[in-house]
């Protein structure tokens, strides 16, 4: 089925919203009423109809809105796209992997037709027809990962494999939750994820390294991560941090509903065939609060959540401003009554 | 099965090559494409003798742009446990088998401004495909070559022909003709990353001489061809599943609990890539650790062991398992 692509701002007057549709597909990372880290990691496979793991590359009705504000980003910061002179084949890889995908899942909306090293790529919904070689970067508009990430949702990193540590060497970020490539090209994984706090005690990174030192081609693997954001956002970098940051003193009880959202990060992991690096995908989904209420489960279960939430983390995902206050707002749509196990809504 | 997706495959083509050298070229049995892989990764290949399964690691060969097929090639090992013999004496053409997904522990450094390669035997065959990918990606590469005789050595000819003589040096044992190491490691460009695969021996070596010469840890890459060990036959517990295994005297301790009917993960079965660290839960006896991936503290803990290529001698060993 064609999907209706919505025109919608996340900037400036901010008309992003969610379709009644979109709501009920939106992944909901809470599958109890507590949060804690952990390795949650799982087979990245095809799931249900009407979620997002119809496709193992989402395309949503944000995507047209979506490809438009990177487009503004880059204008902006072209330093958002970074790509290290060895990382040629890995974008190969993951141009191929990313028309692949979108052609498989949506061929109302995409075709790529193969023809040895000539390819022809569709892409309806941005009206673009291009037909180049594979593995020739000069018969692209842009380097293959700029290129490939400039027509599909979500952030890209490519990462290194060498000394056993994973290496920062190639990226697409502009729909971030406060971190920046440009500051973490060429960090490894440890490295990377210096600032997270209580992880590292309890050694979720290193098993997380060991797990992805192993992730093999044909079996992506994934997680989710999360936090909230206030106003539709989709560019919460530190780059940018004067523009969003300032929002966070913004919340009353007035507004907490249309304002507060929460930021969700489908982050999916494959190992990419010719390279043998790894694409992490970060795709980003955003929904306020008036638009999760309308689903009783994640009604009740989210406010839950965020009470048992550890110090720590509130501060590190940057909620200590306004946590008290949706807490407050969503304690009236949770009556108490028990949630059911899982993700879904009922 | 932990060890990976498996490929059903159709044997189409089985080459001699050198004197116990054999190729084998694997076609999809659904007709489907091979995955793309990258040079110097290998696969799983299963072997059914019709009483149990058999599973041994192989370098591809075929050139990793090439999806029409995956090659491999073997060499009659004399004290095999029995995989190398079952390539050679039993598997013909049109013969249906299953291969994994390919995996690269040997991937070259993307990085580096020369790949300088130094194969030794029948660890010429992950080298096969690195050069037939640097080749196309226009990569400056170098090979060495030693064979102990020219009826032993796999591709030699074939090699100098396609990369030509400055890239491709062969070295002959019989006629006392070797790699010049010291001259090699003292005259190579800055950014230069060695790889090395062979005899053990030689890797030791290789490794030894380059970290004399100078050169940092990270630029000096090696695969071994770690296999299993024949040993004497022991018992494991395996306290998860409820279940005591015997380990015979040809068997890897994952090949018995497999045979037992339980999952263990697994990815190398060489005792290089981690995935079958296994927890020691009671030991009244002593560890034969064969592995390169545990460090070793670890080996000597007692705590950990990979059960892919180590053994076992004592009275009880516990697995969590």
């Amino acid at each position: 089925m064609a999907i209706v692509f919505k025109q919608e701002t996340f900037r400036d007057d901010f008309t992003y919203r969610n379709s009644p549709e979109n709501i009920r597909r939106f992944p909901f990372p809470f599958d109890r009423d507590e949060y804690m880290y952990s390795v949650n990691m799982e087979p990245h496979v095809k799931g249900r109809e009407g979620t997002v793991f119809e496709s193992l590359i989402d395309v949503d009705e944000h995507y047209v809105a979506e490809m438009q504000d990177r487009a503004l980003v880059l204008k902006e910061d072209p330093l958002r796209y970074q790509a290290l002179p060895h990382m040629m084949t890995a974008q190969w890889d993951t141009l191929e992997l990313l028309m692949e995908e979108q052609a498989a899942g949506y061929p109302e909306h995409f075709t790529l037709i193969r023809n040895g090293d000539q390819w022809r790529w569709i892409n309806r919904p941005l009206g673009i027809d291009d037909t180049f070689t594979f593995g020739d970067a000069s018969t692209l508009p842009y380097e293959p990962l700029e290129y490939i990430t400039r027509q599909a949702q979500g952030d890209f990193c490519i990462v290194d494999q060498r000394d056993g540590n994973l290496w920062m060497d190639a990226g697409m970020v502009t729909t971030q939750a406060d971190w920046s490539l440009d500051f973490d090209i060429g960090m490894n994984f440890m490295e990377w994820h210096g600032p997270v706090p209580l992880a590292h005690q309890i050694g979720v990174f290193d098993r997380a390294l060991k797990f992805l030192l192993n992730l093999q081609q044909g079996k992506p693997t994934r997680r989710f991560n999360w936090t909230m954001t206030i106003n539709p956002r989709l560019d919460t970098s530190p780059e940018n941090y004067h523009k969003w940051g300032p929002d966070r003193t913004t919340v009353t009880s007035e507004n907490v509903g249309e304002k507060v959202h929460l930021r969700v990060e489908l982050q999916s992991l494959w190992r990419l065939p010719r390279s043998n690096a790894i694409l992490f995908v970060i795709r980003c989904y955003l929904m306020n609060m008036e638009e999760l209420v309308t689903v009783p489960k994640w009604a009740r279960r989210f406010p839950r959540v965020l009470k048992t939430l550890p110090a720590e983390l509130v501060d590190y995902k940057g909620l200590t401003r306004y946590r008290q206050t949706t807490i407050d707002w969503l304690s009236g749509f949770d009556d108490g009554a028990p949630t059911s196990p899982g993700i879904f809504p009922d | 099965m932990s060890g990976g997706t498996e490929i059903p495959v159709r044997v189409t083509k089985v080459t001699p090559v050198a004197d116990r050298i054999k190729r084998f070229r694997f076609e999809r049995l659904d007709g489907q494409p091979m995955p793309y892989f990258s040079g110097g990764a290998h696969i799983i290949v299963s072997m059914n003798d019709g009483r149990h399964v058999r599973r041994n690691a192989y370098s591809l060969m075929s050139p990793p742009q090439d999806c029409s097929a995956y090659e491999i090639s073997v060499l009659h090992v004399e004290d095999s446990r029995g995989g190398s013999a079952f390539m050679h004496e039993k598997v013909r053409e049109g013969d249906e088998m299953k291969v994994s997904y390919p995996v690269n522990l040997f991937q070259p450094d993307w990085r580096a401004r020369k790949h300088l390669l130094i194969a030794g035997g029948i660890g010429i065959t992950p080298f096969i495909a690195m050069m037939e990918q640097f080749f196309r990606e226009g990569a400056s590469f170098e090979l060495h070559y030693a064979v102990r005789s020219h009826d032993r050595g796999a591709y030699c000819q074939e090699l100098v022909e396609r990369y030509g003589p400055h890239r491709v040096k062969i070295y002959c044992d019989a006629e006392r003709n070797f790699i010049p190491l010291t001259r090699l490691l003292d005259s190579q460009p800055l950014g230069t990353h060695l790889y090395v695969c062979g005899p053990s021996g030689m890797i030791d070596g290789v490794l030894k001489a380059g970290l004399e010469a100078g050169w940092p840890e990270q630029n000096l890459h090696s695969e071994r061809f770690l296999s299993s060990q024949p040993g004497k036959p022991f018992d494991i517990e395996l306290l998860r599943s409820v279940k005591t295994v015997h380990v015979g005297h040809h068997e890897s301790m994952l090949e018995a609990i497999e045979a037992a009917g339980v999952d263990a993960p697994f990815l190398c079965r060489g005792g290089a890539c981690g995935q079958c660290e296994t927890a020691v839960v009671a030991c009244e006896g002593r560890l034969l650790h064969h592995d390169v991936y545990l460090s070793d503290e670890e080996k000597a803990s007692g705590r950990k062991v990979m059960i892919c290529v180590s053994r076992f001698e004592g009275n009880r060993l516990s697995l969590d398992l």
